[in-house]
């Protein structure tokens, strides 16, 4: 089992760095960053300068060993555009995007879970058709367009919830149903497949022979199994959460990390953009890891094959 | 018998065919019949295109042409509306449905275009990863990984962004990135077929990889390939819209949907259409690409249909 997890550690650590290095080139290519802190129209001596005293001079590989280094000691840079070093705008902000990347796994548990299961339970009558109904729309729903629809409806329509910001949890309850929404689909399907399977199953067809009915039958046998996959899913999509902040977080002008990422790219702050790329990217691998920690946990088949 | 052995070549060929199974091609246009939903996704496809190609006849107005006296103008169901402007206009005076129609323009250009380069790379890592194994593999299968954790959105945002938005470098930079599912499919399809016994006939015949790649194995995969890319053209337009909207995609005043939003956002309290129509519209278009995606999977592999 030690053995499994250093394996997919080290082979998550490795993913990081390589996402790290191809932002870092593809950041490079795609903008001068002398430029992007001297402005798109400034004298080229002036960028001439810029280049020579933050080091952009240098070779490219030079410059990510550099970033790296720094990075492994554990200096983030110092961002262009708000001249404050990139770890402090982070602090700053990070709690806000958790809190709403879990608010947001709330409620796809709340709504993906049950639906699944009712889904599975009774196959093929309307409950079914209509869950797929809501999997199949929910996929197709821009995000943001979501959220200015509730907007609309809730905030300003029936003024039941604040338009936007992030100041007390009413905040917080249209983007995390906003975000929460966009994982609903993957959950929703996994959770009737699995049910389905399980409720086809030997041991289920021992336990119903056993006399066991109705939820007792549900809760302590066939839940518990269906649910396995179903938790693996969810720390994968709390990695797509963070990543999907970037949306919800303008959308409702929520300051966070995905906010800073937004304004970032605008005031074409390198150092931040980059850093925030790293920083999704781990936490995305982080759990993938604990994804895979779990699955090896909860069934032996993977840890032992 | 011998009356039976006076009939007519064709007659036989017609009863000898009564009594053969269906072949796999008719099955699948039997189920293609009976599937609503594909039929749904199709029919919604179909007419969005053809409003893509025909713009010019159907748009009422230039989707540029700027009138500021007639600026922000309700739908003609709204109090104030006129059927000159039948979905009324914009913040500068453009005529809103034109816009809405040329609109259709950019999101299935997109979608279609970043598709085709996400299939380009997918399809090309996953059959060298399927066919050749061993360290090829594990080199592709890496890359995969690292594209899977790399936050998608955000890149495409600063890449595009930074790069200089426009049409090419939206539909490049998504395609770029939205390569994954192909390989995940290709991958596992090809080491499957790779197996199988014609393979190992064309192998044994002295077929070169080149050749088994592209007549044994590619054959094989090109409908499978067909349902991600239908599924990937609806990922992909979504993914234009929000960087459209985040305003580090298609700039003004080329008509996009998610641009649209953007611009109507300010106004949507007093002006809903504005943010409303261009989000119903996305949703339609996506809907039908999901649709055509889930019903040419089941007819064309019902044994994965769930």
């Amino acid at each position: 089992m030690l053995n499994y997890i250093a394996q997919r550690a080290a082979l998550a650590i490795a993913v990081a760095f390589t996402v790290s290095l191809a932002a870092f080139v593809l950041l490079n290519i795609a903008t001068d960053p002398a430029y992007a802190i001297a402005g798109e129209d400034a004298d080229p001596e002036v960028v001439e300068q810029i280049r020579q005293r933050f080091g952009l001079d240098r070779p490219i590989w030079v410059r990510y060993g550099e970033w790296l280094m720094n990075v492994l000691r554990g200096d983030f840079g110092v961002s262009y555009y708000w001249n404050k070093p990139v770890s402090a705008l982070v602090a700053e902000r990070v709690g806000t995007t958790l809190t709403l990347a879990f608010a947001a796994l709330f409620v796809t548990i709340a709504i993906a879970i049950p639906l699944g299961a009712l889904a599975a339970l009774n196959r093929n009558t309307w409950i079914d058709r209509f869950a797929l109904w809501v999997a199949v729309s929910a996929q197709a729903i821009p995000n943001f367009w979501l959220g200015l629809i509730l907007i609309i409806l809730l905030a300003v329509t029936f003024p039941i919830f604040p338009v936007s910001g992030d100041a007390t949890w009413r905040h917080f309850v249209l983007p995390a149903f906003v975000l929460g929404a966009s994982s609903v689909p993957p959950v929703m399907r996994l959770m009737r497949t699995g049910l389905i399977e399980v409720m086809g199953s030997d041991y289920i067809r021992t336990a119903r022979s056993k006399g066991f009915r109705g939820r007792s039958l549900l809760t302590r046998h066939a839940l518990r199994n269906a649910l396995l996959p179903v938790v693996s899913v969810l720390a994968v999509q709390l990695g797509h959460k963070v990543g999907g902040s970037v949306i919800t977080e303008s959308v409702f002008a929520i300051n966070g990390l995905g906010r800073l990422a937004l304004q970032s790219i605008l005031g074409a702050d390198i150092p931040t953009v980059q850093m925030l790329i790293f920083i999704f990217a781990l936490v995305f691998v982080a759990m993938n890891l604990l994804a895979d920690i779990l699955n090896a946990a909860l069934d032996p088949r993977i840890r032992i094959g | 018998m011998s009356e039976r052995l006076q009939t007519s070549a064709p007659e036989v060929r017609a009863e000898a065919e009564q009594d053969l199974p269906p072949s796999p091609g008719q099955l699948a246009r039997t189920r293609a019949w009976s599937h609503r939903g594909f039929q749904v996704g199709v029919a919604i496809l179909v007419a969005l295109i053809l409003v893509a190609i025909l713009a010019p006849y159907l748009a009422p107005h230039s989707p540029y042409q700027q009138s500021l006296p007639n600026r922000l103008l309700p739908p003609v169901w709204v109090e104030g509306g006129n059927w000159t402007y039948p979905l009324g206009t914009d913040g500068v005076g453009r005529d809103y449905l034109s816009r809405l129609i040329y609109g259709t323009r950019v999101s299935i250009i997109i979608g279609l275009g970043a598709a085709t380069v996400g299939m380009f790379i997918g399809v090309t890592l996953g059959v060298l990863a399927g066919y050749f194994g061993g360290w090829i593999d594990h080199a592709c299968s890496f890359i995969l990984t690292a594209q899977l954790a790399l936050p998608g959105l955000l890149l495409a945002m600063a890449l595009v962004f930074f790069i200089g938005p426009s049409l090419y470098v939206v539909i490049g930079i998504i395609g770029v990135l939205g390569w994954t599912y192909f390989m995940v499919v290709t991958r596992s399809a090809t080491q499957h077929i790779k197996g199988l016994d014609y393979v190992a006939a064309a192998r044994a015949s002295g077929a070169t990889p080149r050749q088994i790649i592209w007549h044994e194995i590619m054959p094989n995969l090109s409908s499978k390939i067909i349902v991600i890319f239908t599924f990937e053209v609806g990922v992909a337009i979504l993914a234009e819209s929000a960087l459209s909207f985040l305003g580090v995609g298609i700039q003004a005043p080329t008509p996009s949907w998610g641009l649209m939003i953007a611009e109507g956002k300010d106004a949507m309290f007093f002006r809903p259409w504005l943010v409303v129509l261009p989000g119903i519209l996305l949703f339609i278009l996506v809907i039908g690409a999901n649709l055509m995606g889930d019903g040419l999977r089941d007819i064309t592999s019902p044994e994965e249909k769930s």
